[in-house]
């Protein structure tokens, strides 16, 4: 199959392309980009007039919700969520049930995925068995098998001897740990930020200290071991900080933000609005700046939709019963977007975010459109306005604090390997 | 963000919390509470059919005797059908939840939930859960809000003080972990105390909680000066573990209410406190029973307080 992609603005952020440029691809892979090559003769033309023509994008954080969840979301249903937003490539975080700490599990999910023929998923493998912070996972199998780093998810492990050893055993691999920071005590009970919100409705608080602690712990125990440390889903200044000073001194380590924090504070929880119970928690409307001022100076590497989604029963419930997460795959582009728009951020960089930069913190040859590439393409219409209506989202999930809210950029088509799997 | 509290007419429509309410319905309901304290007394007239016909249901998903039983007779002194409904958890453990209770007790033609649970926003979603005829109100939600008890103690302030404009008035104990500090703060303020301040140790108060418009003091001997009304919360013993206090004794020693610290207040200051009360750990029983004290008179108000806000909700 050969598709001409033909008049739209190419951007690609690896190549520092931006410019209207068409795009030519055959048997599944980028062949040219401007020109034809000699003898192309397309099968399928896509007029791109008037759109952004870009690599898929790259999702560091997507909850499948399978195995074990399946009331929540399915396969089908999510990885239709992730062509629709324009997302060829997506990593899940191991939290499933039971979670995903041996190589069966992780080679069924990639085979339940491939068969799907939908983007590309790539697992992170439970960095202890049963995410229990006790015992080692076998990461040179689960690696074999597909995983392509190790996480704790959102499950605690307190203690910091296992840590290390985990850290230790990860980097003789050459693997990364992939690392949500926060104090288990600190944060025990905890549903919200420790802030004015808080204290206003009377809900269980989190400190922001709970992430720096974790941080230095972790910033510590990586510093020892060599290991690469991904943080995953930075919520504070504080946070910030230590990453910042961090990269300062030369440490390999990155770090990702959720969409949600980038436009999210806790104001947002208004009257108790469970959709904005999130994990971590919103934090106050500085730690929001500092976490936007931190993406336009590169301490944050990546923003991932952190897309969980939860049964609406999770959610009828007070605040802090209610099940923390939202449905993001579809979102993630339209908040990029606005994120780049109201920062004035040039678009290229800003589409870096969620291309380039997450294909290098999962250790893949992505998230670029180079001749020769996998042909993995998001095309947007950057103009077009939707409006965030639950039942229209394709995702299990309905649940997002966004309900309600036009944004703008509206994907026309994804291509996975050369293959249209979206089209609107 | 509409307020959930008032229809599109400012209409009262649920009381969930005194924050966020205008001054005009605060005080009106203040007003009415005082053509019923009477009424409550039981002295002459000993019933009103504001609520004749009404349903009245009473669901309390976390136990409370005396709440309960204030709300019971309030709604029954306004001539409404009550049901008494104490959930607990038998109803969750059975699988059922919140809303699904709340949807078969809407199914029995309830006008009116009064609700109490342990959760905060619980009486929020259950408000914004009901059709429009139906009128919730919040009898204590987790550590969010309990504003009829807040509103007794507005009316029993204003019954002793008469005005608010000139006040200095201060509550003392687990701000942390109170609903009912939390729906004072926002009642005293809203009706115009131009000092509210609060007495705790630093690991019974909020984040923040200077942001609600109180003055902060961990030392009893400084908050107390020269306050005209002294507002004691409730000091639950499991504050003992979690590493929030060391002793109920260390705690009545430097936050407990006694004679002589009372002092320091003003010769006419009023003394409260919601109840139950924990005598010798928060206050001293010659300061409950002594001659400043007007915990009592306050749960004669509690009825009071309660038939107003109903028939307030109901529009009579």
């Amino acid at each position: 199959m050969k598709i001409h992609i033909k008049n739209g603005r190419l951007i690609d952020p690896k190549n520092r392309i931006d410019a209207q440029q068409d795009l030519f691809i055959s048997a599944g892979k980028v062949t040219a980009i401007g020109n034809a090559p000699a003898g192309f003769v397309a099968d399928k033309i896509i007029d791109a007039t008037g759109l952004v023509v870009m690599p898929g994008l790259i999702d560091l954080a997507a909850r499948l919700r399978e195995p074990g969840y399946e009331y929540k979301a399915t396969l089908e249903s999510e990885m239709d969520a992730a062509a629709t937003g324009g997302i060829t490539t997506l990593a899940c975080p191991p939290d499933t049930d039971p979670p995903l700490d041996e190589p069966g599990l992780v080679e069924m999910l990639k085979h339940r995925a491939r068969v799907l023929n939908q983007a590309h998923v790539y697992p992170v493998g439970a960095l202890t068995y049963g995410l229990k912070g006790v015992e080692l996972t076998e990461m040179a199998e689960l690696a074999d098998a597909g995983c392509v780093a190790f996480s704790q998810a959102d499950a605690p492990l307190t203690d910091t001897r296992v840590l290390m050893r985990a850290m230790q055993y990860a980097s003789t691999f050459g693997f990364s740990v992939w690392l949500r920071p926060q104090d288990n005590f600190l944060a025990k009970n905890g549903v919200a930020h420790d802030g004015e919100v808080a204290t206003r409705l009377g809900l269980p608080a989190i400190p922001v200290c709970a992430e720096a602690i974790a941080l230095t712990t972790m910033l510590q125990l990586a510093r020892e071991t060599g290991v690469r440390l991904h943080i995953c889903r930075i919520s504070s200044e504080s946070g910030i900080s230590l990453v910042r000073a961090a990269k300062q001194h030369g440490m390999s380590v990155t770090c990702d933000v959720s969409a949600n924090h980038v436009h999210l504070s806790e104001m947002d929880i208004g009257f108790f609005d469970a959709n904005c119970h999130l994990v971590p928690p919103l934090r106050s409307l500085r730690d929001r700046a500092v976490l936007r001022a931190a993406l336009l100076d590169g301490t944050i590497d990546a923003i991932c939709s952190d897309h969980s989604p939860v049964d609406e029963d999770a959610k009828q419930l007070p605040f802090a019963e209610a099940e923390p997460g939202a449905t993001g795959l579809e979102l993630l582009l339209p908040l990029v977007l606005k994120w780049a728009g109201q920062d004035k951020f040039a678009l290229a960089d800003a589409l870096a975010r969620v291309t380039l930069r997450p294909a290098q913190i999962m250790g893949l040859d992505a998230g670029h459109l180079s001749v020769g590439a996998a042909a993995d393409v998001c095309v947007f219409d950057p103009e077009a306005w939707w409006k965030i209506e639950p039942a229209a989202l394709k995702s299990q999930g309905k649940n997002t604090p966004f309900t309600g809210l036009e944004l703008q950029g509206k994907v026309r088509y994804t291509l996975v390997d050369g293959k249209v799997v979206y089209q609107t | 963000m509409n307020n959930p509290q008032l229809n599109k007419h400012g209409e009262l429509q649920h009381l969930l919390s005194t924050e966020g309410l205008p001054v005009s319905i605060l005080r009106d309901i203040l007003d009415r509470t005082a053509s019923f304290v009477n009424v409550a007394a039981g002295s002459e007239i000993k019933k009103v059919p504001l609520l004749h016909g009404k349903s009245v249901f009473n669901l309390f998903f976390e136990n409370s005797t005396r709440t309960r039983t204030t709300f019971e007779i309030a709604a029954k002194r306004l001539s409404a059908d009550v049901v008494n409904l104490n959930i607990g958890s038998s109803s969750s453990s059975k699988g059922e939840t919140l809303l699904d209770t709340v949807d078969n007790l809407c199914a029995m033609h309830a006008d009116m939930f009064v609700v109490r649970h342990s959760q905060s926003g619980a009486a929020h979603l259950i408000a914004r859960h009901v059709a429009p005829r139906i009128h919730v109100i919040n009898a204590g939600d987790g550590r969010h809000a309990h504003p009829t008890q807040a509103l007794l103690d507005m009316f029993t302030i204003r019954h002793y003080k008469k005005e608010f404009h000139n006040l200095r008035v201060v509550i003392v104990g687990d701000i942390l972990h109170s609903r009912v500090a939390r729906s004072q703060i926002h009642a005293l303020t809203t009706l115009g105390v131009p000092e509210v301040r609060v007495i705790a140790p630093r690991t019974l108060l909020p984040a923040c909680v200077e942001r609600l418009g109180v003055h902060v003091y961990h030392d009893m001997l400084q908050g107390l000066r020269e306050v005209d009304v002294v507002m004691m919360l409730r000091l639950q013993n499991e504050r003992m573990q979690g590493a929030l206090l060391p002793s109920a004794q260390e705690y009545f020693k430097y936050y407990g209410l006694t004679q002589e610290k009372l002092a320091l207040a003003k010769a006419d200051a009023i003394v409260m406190h919601p109840g139950p009360m924990n005598r010798g750990v928060e206050i001293d029983s010659s300061v409950a029973d002594g001659t400043h004290s007007v915990i009592l008179p306050q749960v004669t108000f509690g009825i009071a307080v309660r038939m107003a806000a109903m028939s307030m909700l109901a529009g009579k």
